[in-house]
């Protein structure tokens, strides 16, 4: 087989030129046992359970097999983490692509994207543009929020919804730009300045997440100085709330996700209305206590009006001459009522000497009939006399009738009703 | 920098901004007492009005959406659909 491409030495077939520069690689002892340093991105995991992904630096890129066997041994890395693999290089011959098979696979200390991206940081940070005093406030209430994003992302469509819900009094600018790809630096900071232009209230530098070569742009020096020298301030949500670009430490606040960027650029609706409600409450509770105020003041006015009126004093006077005239009167009643006991006491004695209580005792009165004298003597009635007795019910008709002597005399008579 | 002057901000924004600084003021001027009580009606009636009309703002608010040009000063008002 080797002897083949000797023969013909300028023609070889596809499958010939595989077989060849596989043959080469393999047989080069170096590219047989080696260490390889860089970043993971792209990593598929189909059900034969081999790992397919590409191993990157800054500046170049190789595709890697790991075989299902040893695949089992390692620990399934995450895209964008900077590892070691070792295994051997050869190439697939059927594709025509040259890989590294990996045997074992290890996190290494730091990728090299990372330390690009720790030596830009702290050249920067030395340089004071990440400064905590140069951050600036947000504005509470933004009228005009602009936007730096690509116009066909999810990010944009997020903004649009949070603000639409939280903040629709604002109006919204885009300025489109790429986010990824060789040229997004530099687009990113035409977008920049023109946003800056547009005296917006905020600058809102947004994009969804993605591999950390995906986000790259937002760790280019360019774009990180740009966004330091913004006029208006800024805000970034750039990727998911583990992704931290450079642009971050340059804006004047940084938030985990886009949406997370609108909603700190934005009042909520529905508690700005909360707030108008109870300023509403406190203007009615102000008025009534006002009114209250001047109730209470009018009533104590009243009260010592009252007082230190002609007419109280009237009123006073008329007062006791109430009292005087009730006392004279209970006095004069007093008096009276003692006469009246008296007075009683000696129509009770004239009562018990007078004819009707004698009578009452049992006695009787005798008339006579005929000329109506009181027979006080028997000479008075001589036997035969009609005579009228009085008893202390009533009279009755009566006849004497003398016996024996005189002196004695008797009356009969019958009773009468 | 930026002129103060040439500073052009949404007219919801700004009417929403000013009616409730002048409904503020006027919750603090009733608190602070001192008022006679026919100015006090006449604040009360005033603030009524600006709370109404602040709900209202936020209510009916509807957000605006520009792009903005490659030129400077040159922007245009899109339509928000053609992104989507």
């Amino acid at each position: 087989m080797r002897q083949l491409p000797l023969l013909r030495p300028n023609f070889l077939t596809v499958t010939e030129l595989n077989r060849l520069a596989r043959l080469t690689l393999e047989s080069d002892p170096v590219l047989q046992d080696i260490w390889v340093g860089g970043e993971v991105s792209g990593i598929t995991r189909p059900a034969s359970g081999h790992f397919y992904f590409t191993l990157k630096d800054s500046s170049a890129a190789v595709r890697c097999v790991m075989w299902r066997d040893a695949a089992a041994r390692a620990s399934l890395p995450r895209d964008g983490e900077a590892v070691e693999a070792h295994g051997h290089v050869s190439l697939y011959e059927t594709g025509g692509q040259y890989q590294l098979y990996v045997d074992t696979l290890r996190p290494s200390g730091q990728g090299e994207l990372f330390a690009e991206y720790l030596r830009l940081k702290a050249k920067l940070e030395a340089e004071g543009l990440f400064a905590p005093e140069r951050k600036r406030p947000i504005p509470r209430w933004p009228g005009r929020i602009a936007v730096v994003t690509s116009p066909i992302g999810a990010a944009w469509r997020d903004v649009q919804n949070v603000l639409a819900r939280r903040f629709p009094l604002s109006e919204l600018l885009l300025a489109p730009t790429p986010v990824q790809g060789e040229d997004a630096p530099e687009k990113i900071c035409a977008a920049l300045r023109s946003a800056d232009r547009a005296r917006a209230d905020v600058i809102l530098l947004v994009r969804g997440g993605g591999s950390i070569e995906d986000l790259w742009a937002f760790n280019d020096e360019q774009v990180v100085r740009a966004v330091a020298a913004l006029h208006t301030p800024s805000i970034t949500g750039v990727g998911h709330e583990t992704d931290f670009t450079l642009v971050d430490f340059a804006a004047d606040l940084r938030a985990p996700t886009p949406s997370a960027a609108a909603e700190l650029a934005s009042p909520n609706k529905e508690e700005l209305k909360e707030d108008v409600s109870r300023l509403g409450q406190r203007l009615v509770s102000c008025l009534e206590e006002i009114v209250i105020e001047k109730r209470n003041l009018l009533q104590s006015l009243e009260a010592r009006f009252r007082s230190a009126s002609p007419l109280g004093r009237l009123q006073n006077i008329r007062q006791s001459v109430d009292d005087y005239s009730r006392r004279a009167d209970a006095s004069i009643r007093g008096r009276l009522s003692l006469n009246h006991t008296r007075l009683d006491g000696i129509i009770r004695i004239l009562q018990g000497v007078g004819p009707a209580q004698v009578l009452d005792r049992g006695y009787a009165l005798v008339w006579r009939e005929a000329d109506g004298r009181l027979v006080r003597s028997v000479a008075l009635a001589p036997s035969g006399t009609p005579l009228q007795v009085q008893v202390t019910d009533g009279t009755f008709p009566a006849r004497s009738e003398q016996r024996t002597g005189s002196g004695t005399s008797a009356a009969s008579g019958k009773e009468k009703g | 920098m930026i002129s103060p002057k040439a500073k052009k901000t949404s007219t919801q924004e700004k009417s929403y901004e000013k009616a409730y600084a002048e409904l503020q003021e006027i919750v603090t001027k009733l608190e602070s007492g001192g008022t006679s009580l026919e100015e006090a009606l006449a604040l009360y009636e005033r603030g009524r009005v600006l709370a109404k009309a602040c709900t209202e703002l936020l209510d009916k608010a509807e957000l605006r959406i520009r792009k903005l040009g490659s030129a400077p000063d040159a922007e245009k008002t899109d339509d928000p659909k053609e992104y989507d």
